[in-house]
């Protein structure tokens, strides 16, 4: 019995609170800057740079960084500058991130409730499909699949949702046939709630942890994979500024400019790792048991 | 005999996903239209009977299932048939996967020569400074992209400082920097592999019994510890191996290394079919492989698994 008499604390300053929270964490803070400031740039990026980093200045061609010339990442072969397509290019990388991630776990998520309840055809279907998807690493299957439809920003979103949807499948596959057996989904079917109604208000919400977190490390892994396969030249075409794509040209003048290709790569390092670091937070927050190790 | 069901049972496994790959992989070729059309689009006056000829040479114009009959019979016989421009497709294969097979395994060795130690150390010192910074450095590396890490590595090793060949395969200092390059990406994810795996057997109670009988701590952390620990990493390992080729395809380009992952992007850039096929079948086929080996292997040491 708590004495309602007594007088209440003092609620503490917003300082102290924060720093009681589950916020203050270096995981954290250093993840959501580094997310936040990608995601701040990357959607203003219309109106910090109008040009779309495709304004092309052959006069200044290879110009070096850090000099008192307007380009402060220097210019790349075309005389672009540099800045300027880093920020545009996180378009791309941020739009095949978050669209490929989401589409797994949407049609993923489903698939896994409905396999993990009922059991019986779809549940065998998710685990010979994950064989099939272990075989054959994304990178060939991209190459084989690009090879025949020609590369494109939409078809590697496309690929990538057809082979991780299985990721999130078995995860929540896994996480419904412990779930369904406990008292409170027994209680809910007592009740006579529809099968449906409970998967997806009382199965689902419980599922959720893992997901989060595989949902982050997802994005953060289908960011590198889309470099690669632009560097490849199997993705975004080369007018759009890529971030895979400005590796792939500034290839060909790294023994003169080396800012042409190690400034787009800080930036996806940067990107990606803000995202694992948010993605390795959310894992010891909402993921104690360790199902997403 | 329950062993014997079991390796059954991965074995036919291991065949229907081998069948399912390389039916997809040839499936998907042949969607690309006409092949004889694609290879003479360069050239001008082509009639109707080089065309004609053209798939008759190629087996084009057989239905889609014999022709992938046709070649699952070749994968078998070893006999990989004729790329379209470079003559038989088993040669260039027998000199580019001796290539990726030593990349592959060096890359290897030096993760686990380097994850192996690390990990340890950060399961025997959980919490403190050295086990974040480990933490944080192999999210670092997890975080790069692996062909820029490659770059990175000519920059500084071969070009700032002339030390090691920026490509090719001409001599044995040009494996250094492509093999460090996957190797330190494969570290990044299986130092964290080594730690967890450390500090699930280090709690458990055979470890204590060795300590309590007194035993010296180097002697428990080596000898029960990390033998116990070792069939799982090794099982992680082996799973891992799609992703180790996956990598080493791109990193293979950037170094310019003359191996199946080269292969297959030139087979693209000239639009190779064939070859392009037997190369992405054989590389799925080996990862099956190592799959059901690692598999079999962990059914036989631990009888546990077998039930699942």
């Amino acid at each position: 019995m708590t004495d309602q008499t007594q007088p209440r604390p003092q609620s503490p300053s917003i300082a102290t609170r924060f720093l009681n929270s589950r916020y203050a964490n270096f995981e954290f803070m250093a993840g959501a800057i580094l997310t936040g400031t990608l995601v701040v740039l990357v959607a203003l990026s219309g109106v910090i740079f109008p040009d779309g980093g495709s304004k092309i200045d052959l006069l200044a061609r290879l110009t070096g960084p850090f000099q008192a010339s307007g380009h402060p990442l220097g210019t790349d072969a075309l005389g672009r500058d540099i800045l300027e397509r880093i920020v545009h290019g996180g378009r791309v990388s941020l739009l095949v991130g978050v669209l490929s991630a989401l589409g797994a776990v949407v049609i993923g998520t489903i698939i896994g409730l409905f396999a993990g309840y009922y059991r019986g055809f779809l549940d065998t279907f998710i685990m010979r499909f994950a064989d099939i998807q272990l075989a054959l690493p994304f990178i060939l299957l991209a190459i084989t699949v690009i090879a025949i439809v020609g590369p494109g920003t939409d078809r590697i979103i496309v690929l990538m949702i057809i082979s991780q949807w299985v990721q999130y499948a078995r995860l929540v596959r896994g996480s419904v046939l412990s779930l369904r057996e406990r008292e409170f989904v027994q209680a809910a079917r007592s009740y006579g709630l529809h099968n449906v109604k409970i998967i997806f208000s009382h199965i689902l919400p419980n599922a959720m942890g893992p997901l989060i977190i595989l949902l982050t490390l997802n994005v953060a892994n289908n960011i590198l994979l889309e470099s690669s396969l632009t560097f490849l030249g199997l993705g975004a075409d080369p007018q759009t500024p890529s971030w895979g794509g400005m590796l792939s040209e500034g290839r060909s003048y790294i023994q003169t400019a080396w800012w042409v290709t190690v400034f787009p790569g800080v930036a996806i390092m940067l990107t990606v790792l803000g995202l694992n670091l948010l993605g390795d937070w959310l894992r010891d927050e909402l993921d104690p048991l360790g199902q997403t190790r | 005999m329950p062993v014997f069901r079991f390796i059954l049972q991965r074995v036919l496994q291991a065949i229907l996903v081998t069948l399912a790959v390389t039916l997809f992989v040839s499936f998907a070729i042949r969607l690309t239209g006409d092949p004889a059309i694609m290879l003479t689009a360069d050239s001008s006056n082509v009639t109707e009977e080089d065309l004609a000829f053209i798939r008759e040479t190629l087996g084009l114009n057989k239905p889609f299932f014999v022709q992938y009959l046709d070649f699952l019979k070749s994968l078998l016989s070893g006999d990989l048939g004729e790329s379209f421009f470079r003559g038989s497709v088993r040669d260039l294969i027998a000199i580019a996967m001796p290539s990726t097979l030593l990349l592959a395994i060096s890359s290897l060795g030096i993760s686990i020569l380097i994850s192996i130690p690390l990990g340890i150390h950060s399961a025997l010192h959980k919490g403190g400074l050295s086990d974040q910074v480990i933490r944080v450095l192999s999210l670092v590396g997890l975080s790069f992209p692996n062909f820029w890490l490659g770059i990175m590595f000519v920059l500084l090793l071969s070009i700032t400082f002339p030390i090691f060949p920026a490509s090719g395969f001409e001599t044995w200092s040009a494996l250094i920097l492509p093999a460090t390059t996957i190797g330190i990406i494969l570290t990044a994810t299986n130092v964290r592999l080594v730690r967890t795996q450390m500090l699930e057997t280090l709690s458990a109670q055979y470890v204590m019994v060795a300590r309590a009988k007194g035993l010296n701590e180097r002697s428990v952390v080596y000898k029960h510890a990390l033998r116990n620990a070792a069939i799982a990493i090794v099982t992680f390992l082996g799973l891992q191996f799609g992703n180790l080729i996956g990598g080493l395809v791109v990193v293979e380009l950037v170094f310019n290394w003359p191996g199946m992952g080269t292969l297959s992007i030139e087979a693209i850039a000239q639009r190779d079919y064939p070859l392009l096929q037997a190369t992405v079948s054989i590389l799925a086929i080996m990862i099956v492989g190592v799959n059901l080996a690692v598999d079999l292997i962990y059914g036989l040491i631990d009888p546990r698994i077998r039930v699942a």
